[in-house]
């Protein structure tokens, strides 16, 4: 029998207003600018959405989007599609008002994870994994996974210092600074053991893994969920045979980053020394063998997914990238880049480089390369446009998100004040109602058709 | 305010993509036009956007 999991993803966005490429407002003006509609909608910088989703102002005014609880890829997909959507409604309204307020500017918001002097921002995964599992063994044996899945997953950056510019596949690599630890912006660890399941504690933990790249693509998001939950179904079974780990982590993880020729071997530490695309290998030929793989593959888009990582593991092989290069975010992105240079003629330190670099993640489809790419057929897409707009205002039908969606939908239409988290929904009045959601898989709950019913 | 501050509208949940797969819209245009529309929303200044483009750290 196949697990069911629930699956969410969070990202920070980076956000700048500039008139003639000049900075007009600092990035704390600009999010409160962005949430005021928030804000008027929600009494609060911090809601939770029709969708189930939430939406905030992160540490260091990055507006944040958390998706709703999903148990399905193509349900992920579109609640993250639906969220940079949001905020680019977000985005027009308030360049607008701010230009009818006289303040000439534009205002860009990039779904990327750094900025030109070396902050970085993040895009979070979470995966449930039920609480009887050996938790610290999982993590142990994912690290591996995780630093050497950026060859197929990073989102790829162009990267200037004094003396060179150079292309390397992640966004994420050069901010990693442990490989499991509680903290996440003092000292960046790959996963984050801080242990809020969002559920009931007894019977699930929550996997949060923050070393991923924010991706446009959406094959590579397919690609980046599906194969580190089917290593998690790996992982999970105490019998699994796979013993890699990397002597030092975050030196591998640098390494992996800036290495194009995919040849660098990383030293483990029982000695031997692999490269990154042959741990992968490993990893790969372990999911093989799962015993009800043809099962898991059945799952919508997960046979897509799972047939994504076998090419790309063979056309890395090859060093021909063209089985793989509209589906991949780091090998479309360095595409166009190179063809942007050739055709121009742009050296290494202009820092034009750095700004097709940056705007491949503008989240406004009008201003977007990414976008360019799409309607220009340079990119695949999985879902279609009419999933995401649905997306945008209706939760995902198979998970508690459901509950929340209905609950938030009902309470704003007949103008009541109520609080909801991942788990409470609760009504502000004399009687302060709550429901207590703490299963997440659990859609119809009478307690909350009753508490609908009440308002 | 209305919840349709987020969306579209209700309207019918679309049907989920039915062929599960890949699909890309048709390429058409070449390389060279491209490359000039994607020249036509980059940011006239590019030393000044990036020099400014500085945020706080996240997580």
């Amino acid at each position: 029998m196949t697990i069911r999991r629930i699956l969410g993803i969070e990202t920070e966005y980076g956000v700048t207003c500039v008139v003639d490429g000049q900075r007009r407002l600092s990035p704390d003006e600009v999010a409160r600018y962005l949430f005021r509609r928030v804000v008027a909608w929600g009494r609060s910088s911090n809601v939770f959405l029709p969708n189930g989703g939430r939406l905030y102002l992160d540490v260091g005014s990055h507006p944040e989007y958390a998706t709703a609880e999903c148990d399905s890829l193509s349900d992920l997909i579109a609640q993250d599609q639906a969220g940079d959507r949001i905020i680019e409604d977000l985005v027009i309204e308030a360049e607008t008002r701010l230009n009818n307020e006289g303040t000439l500017g534009q205002i860009h918001i990039f779904k990327n994870n750094t900025d030109s002097v070396g902050n970085s921002y993040g895009c979070h995964e979470n995966y449930s994994i039920q609480r009887k599992n050996d938790f610290e063994s999982i993590v142990q044996h994912l690290v591996p996974f995780l630093i050497t899945r950026q060859i197929f997953t990073g989102a790829g950056k162009w990267t200037r210092t004094s003396k060179e510019g150079f292309f390397q596949i992640s966004q994420r690599a050069e901010h990693m600074w442990e490989s499991i630890s509680s903290a996440t912006t003092r000292s960046r660890p790959i996963i984050n053991t801080r242990d809020e399941p969002h559920a009931d504690p007894e019977l699930y933990r929550r996997l949060h893994v923050i070393v991923g790249d924010s991706n446009m693509s959406q094959c590579t998001t397919a690609l980046k969920v599906v194969i580190t939950e089917l290593v998690l179904q790996v992982l999970e079974n105490p019998s699994n045979n796979i013993d890699i780990q990397i002597d030092n982590p975050i030196r591998a993880i640098r390494d992996i980053s800036t290495d194009l020729d995919f040849k660098r071997l990383i030293k483990l530490t029982n000695g031997k020394e692999f490269t990154a695309l042959q741990i992968q290998k490993e990893y790969f030929s372990a999911v093989a063998k799962l015993p009800d793989l043809s099962e898991i593959l059945k799952k919508p888009l997960y046979s897509y997914a799972f047939d994504l990582w076998k090419r790309s593991i063979e056309s890395f092989e090859k060093m021909d990238f063209t089985t793989v290069e509209l589906e991949l975010d780091w090998i479309i992105k360095k595409n166009y880049i190179e063809q942007y240079k050739r055709k121009h003629n742009v050296s290494d330190l202009d820092s034009k480089l750095e700004l097709l670099d940056i705007s491949y993640h503008n989240i406004r489809r009008d201003r977007g390369i990414f976008y360019i790419l799409e309607n220009s057929g340079l990119v695949k897409s999985l879902i279609k446009e009419q999933e995401i707009a649905w997306a945008q205002n209706n939760p995902p039908a198979t998970t508690r998100a459901a509950l929340r969606g209905k609950f938030i939908k009902e309470a704003q239409e007949k103008k009541r004040d109520f609080t909801v988290d991942w788990v409470h929904l609760k009504i502000n009045d004399q009687n302060q109602k709550t429901v207590v959601c703490q299963d997440p898989f659990l859609s119809v709950d009478k307690r909350v058709d009753d508490l609908i019913a009440s308002l | 305010m209305s919840n349709q501050i987020f969306g579209k509208g209700p309207g019918d949940k679309p049907e989920t993509s039915e062929t599960m797969k890949a699909f890309s819209k048709p390429n058409t245009k070449g390389i060279d036009s491209i490359l000039d529309e994607i020249d036509s929303v980059l940011e006239k200044n590019a030393e000044e956007f990036v020099k400014g483009f500085i945020q706080k750290g996240g997580q």
